[in-house]
């Protein structure tokens, strides 16, 4: 499965562990939550980076205080018709302030992209090669915004304030 | 008329080229039909019995005569020349080709017209009431806030895989015409003591195969912080609500296992985050929305005209003018209902030519605006009195002049097994069958307000539990059984029906009718004690045993 990270296919860093694989001497890691959560202290202490794969019906604030000391989060769509990630995702980035990798796993097709860069992914897993390989083109689909989020996009009604000032309308 | 802006017609386009690039995606076999179905939802495209079905959304009932034509080309070109008009303020084609769809969403698209999240499990068109801004005593214009909340649920990031659908519906006068009461989210406006926009927010309504009538949540939230207060009842939802099972996946249900007072605790957590936020709505931006929408410049008129005078002679003028035309907030000026009910029609179909004619009847005497309700009918929102002769000439010639708003052969009906893939039952020929028994208008009349719904199955589309007579079609044994309920509406006073006893059979259902009907006008103490108040007064009881008693 091609992951793509910055707008662009490339290689994984991580290795994923199961609840009971061993744990390598170096490397860069993900695991899963239950794990993580039950030997934080020792997976943290490693050389390697971690990060944690988080399922999407256990609450995210568990992981606030790890957030610092993580390098990458992992959310979960079983299916693309199950949204609950999105609400994590902007938990993390606009609430806990996370700045680390944010990955999308699961049913990830080109057409939830533009939603998921809006929640604050930055990575992503990529069911199809055809997908990830239209990946730049997908995202730069839609200019219009009419949601804010902590993706920085200027929205609709933002952009339409700034039109009425700059041409000294409703003064 | 909200008119859009390039910003709304950019986006507008965008989705359209996105779809079509989906469509090309899933007729080479890139998509899966699984995958698909998800995305064409997402752009008002069922598949049902005979063919596609695509259902296009008209925000709270408001279209221009441009986009009405629009709709009429629609109709004529990619579908069989009509189209049928919603319970929720949309209109649905229903047979239309897949090769097709992106064309005929760009040929609306150029009038401002979309059919995004008019299904699948997003927050869907919303809606409002159709006397939006015209209605005496009406505290604001709702749809300046019905636009805001439009935007802002459009191609949402977080919420565009919801447990289930999300609906929004908002009403601005004491008589709720928007049925909010039923709705996922039903929004009352209103004015704190200071004088302030706000709105009483109700969540949890709905009908389906457990009904529920919606709670009041919190009795004012100010008016800037509504698209939080929205956001912070969705981010909940969608986190708790269930995904385990469709039919407990609806915000009523999370409502309801939580109980109301758990439920506004944790939207009152998650909204106190996020409510000073840039979510918040400062009046410069509510400002800018109202002066997208325009309104009629209204002459001073007389209160009687000469020419409404003269022709109160024609007792069918004088039917119709008594049965579909009502007050408007500007002297001189009507309302005018017009019916999708024709006696032995569908109920909220209409031709092709029907939609033009009357897009030119609206730019002579409507100020080019149109509205639909979720009765499924239309309306002319502004017409000067003196006109209503000549304009009741034009629509009669059309067949659209049936007097029968609000009677009982004015009957809200889903397509069912005619069209519908998750029907068990037919509800066209029902709803036909019974406007051609009281075809009469003075019989009608001489009954008086009384709703029938009909549902072709326990979805509700057709509203049946909320119907003054609701009647469900159901499977038993591979026939067609309809149950009978009565006492339930939608208006501010929203009730769910009581069933009166066993189902009966498809031939069957305009014969019970009739009976409660008899009952009610042998049982009523006046002749204006409506249905429903004789419902109330008297209960079941008496109803049953007229249906009940030769069967």
């Amino acid at each position: 499965m091609p992951l793509v990270n910055g707008g662009k296919i490339t290689d994984d860093r991580f290795v994923k562990l199961a609840v009971d694989t061993p744990l390598p001497e170096g490397g860069d890691i993900l695991v899963p939550a239950e794990r993580f959560l039950g030997e934080a202290e020792g997976l943290l202490k490693r050389a390697g980076k971690v990060g944690v794969i988080w399922p999407n019906n256990r609450d995210i604030a568990e992981l606030v205080p790890y957030l610092g000391q993580i390098a990458a989060v992992a959310l979960v769509f079983p299916t693309f018709r199950d949204g609950r990630a999105y609400s994590q995702a902007r938990l993390l980035r606009e609430r806990y302030n996370y700045r680390g990798e944010l990955r999308a796993t699961g049913q990830v097709l080109r057409d939830q992209f533009v939603f998921m860069l809006r929640a604050g992914f930055d990575a992503f897993e990529v069911k199809k090669q055809a997908d990830a390989e239209a990946f730049m083109q997908t995202a730069k689909r839609y200019s219009v915004f009419y949601q804010p989020t902590g993706d920085g996009r200027i929205t609709a009604l933002h952009r339409r304030m700034q039109l009425r000032h700059s041409e000294g309308v409703g003064t | 008329m909200y008119a859009y802006d390039e910003i709304d017609r950019t986006l507008v386009n965008e989705r359209v080229s996105e779809f079509r690039d989906q469509v090309k995606r899933r007729l080479s076999g890139e998509l899966t039909e699984d995958e698909f179905k998800i995305l064409r939802l997402q752009n008002g495209v069922y598949l049902q019995l005979h063919a596609y079905m695509f259902r296009v959304a008209i925000p709270y009932g408001t279209l221009a005569t441009n986009q009405m034509r629009a709709l009429a080309h629609v109709a004529r070109k990619y579908d069989r020349g009509y189209g049928h008009f919603t319970t929720r303020q949309n209109i649905q084609f229903n047979w239309i080709k897949l090769a097709e769809l992106p064309d005929a969403l760009e040929d609306l698209a150029k009038v401002g017209i979309h059919a995004m999240q008019t299904s699948g499990n997003n927050m869907r068109n919303v809606t409002s009431d159709q006397w939006a801004g015209v209605a005496p005593g009406e505290i604001e214009d709702p749809r300046i806030w019905s636009e805001l909340i439009r935007q802002h649920t459009t191609l949402h990031p977080e919420f565009s895989f919801l447990p289930r659908k999300f609906k929004i519906a908002i009403t601005a006068s004491d008589h709720d015409r928007a049925a909010i009461k039923i709705h996922d989210i039903g929004l009352r406006l209103i004015k704190n003591e200071k004088g302030e926009t706000g709105f009483e927010v109700l969540v949890g309504g709905g009908l389906g195969r457990t009904p529920f009538i919606a709670k009041t949540i919190k009795h004012f939230v100010h008016g800037r912080d509504i698209l939080s207060y929205i956001e912070a009842i969705l981010r909940v939802y969608n986190q708790y609500g269930r995904r385990d099972n469709i039919y407990k996946a609806r915000i009523k249900i999370l409502v309801h296992e939580l109980g109301i007072e758990k439920f506004s605790r944790e939207v009152e957590d998650e909204w106190q985050h996020i409510r000073n936020s840039s979510l918040q709505i400062d009046e410069e931006v509510i400002e800018d929305i109202r002066s997208r929408f325009t309104y009629p410049v209204y002459e001073k008129l007389p209160h009687m005209p000469d020419e409404l005078r003269q022709a109160a002679a024609d007792p069918d003028f004088e039917a119709w003018r008594k049965n579909s035309v009502a007050p408007h907030k500007v002297q001189g000026y009507s309302i005018v209902t017009i019916s999708l009910k024709p006696t032995g029609g569908p109920p909220g179909d209409a031709t092709a030519e029907q939609m033009d004619a009357l897009a030119d009847l609206a730019d002579k005497y409507s100020f080019g605006e149109i509205r639909v309700g979720h009765e499924q009918n239309l309306a002319l929102p502004h017409v000067a009195k003196r006109d209503l002769p000549a304009l009741w000439k034009a629509l009669d010639k059309l067949g659209l002049a049936t007097p029968n708003v609000n009677l009982i052969t004015d009957i809200i009906a889903c397509p069912g097994l005619d069209y519908c893939s998750l029907a068990n039952a037919r509800s066209i020929p029902i709803a036909q069958e019974l406007t051609r028994r009281f075809a009469n208008h003075e019989l009608a009349n001489l009954i008086g307000r009384l709703h029938i719904n009909i549902s072709g199955c326990i979805n509700a589309c057709g509203h049946h539990h909320v119907g003054h007579i609701g009647i469900l079609g159901v499977e038993k044994n591979g026939e067609e059984v309809y149950q009978i309920t009565i006492g339930g509406r939608a208006d501010e006073n929203a009730a769910l029906g009581t069933l009166i006893g066993p189902g009966v059979k498809f031939d069957e259902v305009a014969d019970v009718v009739e009976d409660i009907v008899e009952a009610y006008l042998a049982l009523r103490e006046r002749p204006e004690e409506l249905f429903m108040d004789t419902v109330k007064r008297l209960g079941v009881e008496p109803f049953k045993e007229r249906v009940y008693a030769t069967r």
